[in-house]
């Protein structure tokens, strides 16, 4: 009867097995699934951002033939720097232009003659000519940046098939471009401008230097303060502190804090820093703060994992040969537990790096052109800035907004990169 | 470990710097307020700065009523010289200005803004008249018998047979918005005011209790509406309060969407939805205007024309607003108004019209160009 029994139930598990075998591959099927869709979202948005962005990493020049004569700037012979800084040089142009294209009568004409030509071209010229002022008193051929509209024809992201009413390029400017660009007058450059300016209102002036700067200033803050308080934190509760009710209390708190919502860290900032001990508004200080503030329990959770995993026989022979608690702590757990502990910061980093809604309230969201040369002047970040952009009128932003989004991915790619390299170097050691 | 002395000296490095520099004041000037204002603002600064010696101010985008907060703040370099506001200032703002010390302000009138009301340029442009705008989109309108009612009007045709039978679907600013404030007073408060009921308890002063009630008895409002306003205001309402938070009461039941403060948000929407209708600045309309028209109001379709001789009933002006106190004292303050009021700026053919402000009449813009030279404080 037992066997009996037996024989039964293998039966049934070999009548189950085929369905249980097919429930294994339909799990697989659904975990591939699950990949494949995440994959395929990261590429629409990779694609996305990078067909968008990338027309802003170039930047079309039209070539001009300036006359620099004195009497169309307006100066006398021997006229000094401040009189050169303050010639006519948006006239200059216009004269030019007006030269190039006699057909351009009437006065809506003109004004779009004159917009085949940045706005910047006026400050370009006068920056030649204070660089080379052997440049006044003839005419010379010069490459002038091209507006934004004109420059979105001569990418090819306009063409004549809208009509003309709904487009910002008129019949008029095509086919004056079009005649320039016959006549090797046009020219694509790399745009250096997008890495070298500040802010600007127009997009083909428009550069990330500021929020670089900004950056690069406010990550200092945050790792100058985050990282000695989150490291020292984590070896002290870790190594040192008694196990008891207080203990488990700040624990707790640690990981609540983690928790917080950055918004919050924000609105500390600004009643703490700004409101109370006065700090200046719009500061990369009050900024790295801030972040740092944020950053800190991260930095306290990895440190303390990264203590942690250190074999407890490292502890005991140092102890065992004498050394104090002290020397055991700096002189064998800390470089062994190093690059947890870096990985731990880098991510944090990184995490402060794409932050922006904790500076909103602390005002780094501002115009600004001037990058800043310390921690007090005013600055904003990359992700505010593309915040900025994104919500800009002008249609030339918006690959403006993708190329900084390409910028700011690069960075991030690039630390978790470091923390990787750092994890396998000292891993090996 | 090396590290922690290093990172000590940096911070101490950077907390001392921070102290140096506070001590000397600030040589940029610190600019706030309304992000309708923002646009044209930066484009002032970027040419003040590109062409005289002084910094390029720094311009923050806070909302009107948060710029006027930091600004009436007090009198000092931790505070801002200038604010930017798509309204006027309120007298209970300008009375927390005077109290804090910010006795002094002079304000600048720059000029107009429109709202516009738009759709996809590949869905039939609306014809609307305020009426059907405040009927489509208010909390509450008259029924048949007078008394309000929760909003039943599902389509545009519901609100006014000769507009297609879409669905109201409409994508605007939240509440915290300038923009959101100037279309509530403006569209609804303006369509609100062509029907008999509405408009008859707007005209009723505050001393007119009775008939306030009666009007109130109507439309069907409860006593404790009355007591409700009259404690939040703390005197007697007048028949103006009453309209406007009845008027100005935006429907929630997913009719009208709250779209955030993005404007470039709202054009693609539209333009990925035919049947929605969006609520933005006109400076939106006019970049875009490859992907979106823009409906006509009573009869008025929005352009730069329609908008400055005040056809377009959705218009409303842009202000800045400087503290006296700071001018002289941080460089450049009054040479930037006189660059934002010079006719190369404000002018009609000026940069600013360019990027879509609606330029003042001739002899305003001679008003405000005198004031700004004589910095003229307000009076309120």
């Amino acid at each position: 009867m037992s066997k009996q029994q037996s024989l039964k139930a293998t039966e049934a598990i070999q009548a189950s097995l085929k369905k249980r075998y097919a429930r294994e591959r339909r799990f697989q099927w659904y975990g591939r699934l699950a990949v494949l869709t995440g994959f395929v979202f990261l590429f629409i948005l990779l694609f996305d951002i990078v067909s968008k962005g990338a027309p802003a990493f170039t930047q079309h020049y039209i070539k001009v033939n300036v006359d620099l004569s004195q009497e169309v700037l307006g100066l006398d012979p021997g006229a000094s720097e401040q009189e050169i800084f303050s010639a006519d040089y948006l006239g200059a142009i216009k004269t030019s232009l007006r030269e190039m294209f006699p057909g351009a009568t009437g006065r809506k004409e003109k004004q779009q003659l004159y917009r085949l030509l940045s706005i910047g071209a006026e400050y370009d010229l006068r920056d030649k000519v204070l660089a080379d002022p052997g440049l006044i008193g003839h005419s010379s051929e010069l490459w002038l940046r091209a507006h934004s509209e004109a420059g979105s024809y001569l990418k090819g992201q306009v063409t004549a098939g809208t009509a003309e009413s709904e487009r910002k390029v008129k019949d008029l400017q095509m086919t004056w471009l079009d005649q320039l660009r016959d006549q090797g007058r046009t020219e694509s450059r790399f745009n250096t401008t997008f890495f070298t300016e500040g802010d600007s209102r127009e997009p083909e002036m428009a550069g990330i230097r500021v929020a670089l700067y900004g950056s690069f200033f406010t990550l200092l803050v945050t790792f100058a303060i985050a990282f000695p308080i989150g490291v020292a934190a984590a070896v002290y509760l870790e190594e040192f502190a008694p196990r008891n009710r207080i203990t488990d209390l700040i624990e707790i708190n640690i990981n609540n804090l983690a928790a917080v919502p950055s918004i919050v860290f924000g609105l500390l900032g600004l009643a703490v820093f700004i409101n109370f001990f006065e700090l200046p508004r719009s500061a990369p200080l009050v900024g790295g703060i801030v972040l740092s503030l944020m950053t800190l329990p991260t930095i306290i959770i990895t440190s303390r994992a990264a203590i942690q995993s250190v074999s407890p026989s490292i502890r005991e022979a140092a102890l065992g040969v004498g050394a104090s608690k002290l020397q055991t702590v700096i002189h064998h757990v800390l470089p062994v537990a190093m690059p947890g502990i870096l990985t731990g910061s880098i991510i944090g980093m990184a995490q402060a790096l794409g932050e922006s809604a904790p500076l909103l309230m602390i005002g780094m969201v501002a115009f600004i052109m001037d990058a800043p040369a310390g921690v007090t002047d005013p600055a904003t970040v990359l992700p505010v800035q593309i915040y900025l952009w994104a919500d800009s009128p002008e249609r030339g932003f918006t690959e403006k907004t993708s190329a900084a989004i390409m910028v700011l991915m690069g960075f991030l790619i690039l630390m978790n990169a470091l923390a990787v390299y750092l994890r396998r170097r000292f891993e090996r050691k | 470990m090396k590290k922690f002395p290093l990172s000590a000296v940096a911070l101490a490095a950077i907390v001392g710097g921070s102290a140096a520099t506070q001590a000397a004041g600030r040589d940029t000037i610190s600019i706030v307020g309304s992000s309708t204002v923002y646009p044209f603002a930066t484009v002032v600064a970027e040419r003040f700065g590109r062409s005289t010696g002084f910094n390029t101010p720094k311009i923050e985008s806070t909302g009107s009523g948060g710029g006027l907060k930091l600004f009436c703040k007090g009198v000092g370099a931790n505070t801002p010289d200038i604010t930017n506001s798509s309204r006027r200032i309120k007298q209970s703002e300008f009375n927390d200005c005077q109290n804090n010390g910010v006795t002094e302000i002079v304000e600048v009138l720059v000029g107009y803004d429109g709202i516009a009301l738009a759709n996809a340029r590949s869905a039939p442009k609306l014809e609307l008249s305020l009426k059907d705008v405040y009927l489509a989109l208010a909390k509450d309108i008259p029924g048949p018998d007078g008394k309000l009612m929760a909003n039943p009007n599902k389509t545009w045709k519901d609100v006014n047979p000769a507009l297609p039978a879409t669905t109201i679907e409409v994508l605007g600013p939240p509440p915290t918005s300038g923009t959101r404030d100037a279309f509530a007073e403006l569209a609804m408060g303006g369509g609100a005011k062509s029907i008999g009921e509405l408009k008859a308890l707007r005209d009723l002063s505050a001393d007119k209790v009775a008939e306030i009630k009666a009007a109130m008895g109507k439309l069907g409002l409860p006593d404790g509406f009355y007591q409700a306003l009259q404690d939040q205001k703390g005197k007697a309402p007048k028949g103006e309060d009453l309209f406007d938070s009845i008027a100005y009461a935006i429907r929630e039941d997913g009719a009208y969407i709250e779209a955030g403060e993005n404007d470039n948000l709202i054009v693609q929407k539209l333009d990925a939805n035919p049947n929605a209708v969006g609520i933005f600045g006109f400076s939106f309309l006019e970049e875009n205007g490859d992907k979106v028209q823009g409906s006509q109001v009573d009869g008025v379709t929005p352009t730069f024309e329609t908008i400055a001789s005040g056809d377009y009933p959705v218009s409303r002006p842009l202000y800045f607003y400087i503290k006296r106190a700071h001018v002289g004292k941080i460089p450049g303050i009054q040479e930037y108004a006189v660059e934002f009021t010079s006719n190369k700026a404000m002018g009609e053919d000026g940069y600013l019209p360019e990027r879509g402000l609606i330029p003042l009449a001739d002899e305003e813009l001679k008003k405000v160009q005198a004031d700004v030279k004589a910095m003229t404080p307000l009076q309120l």
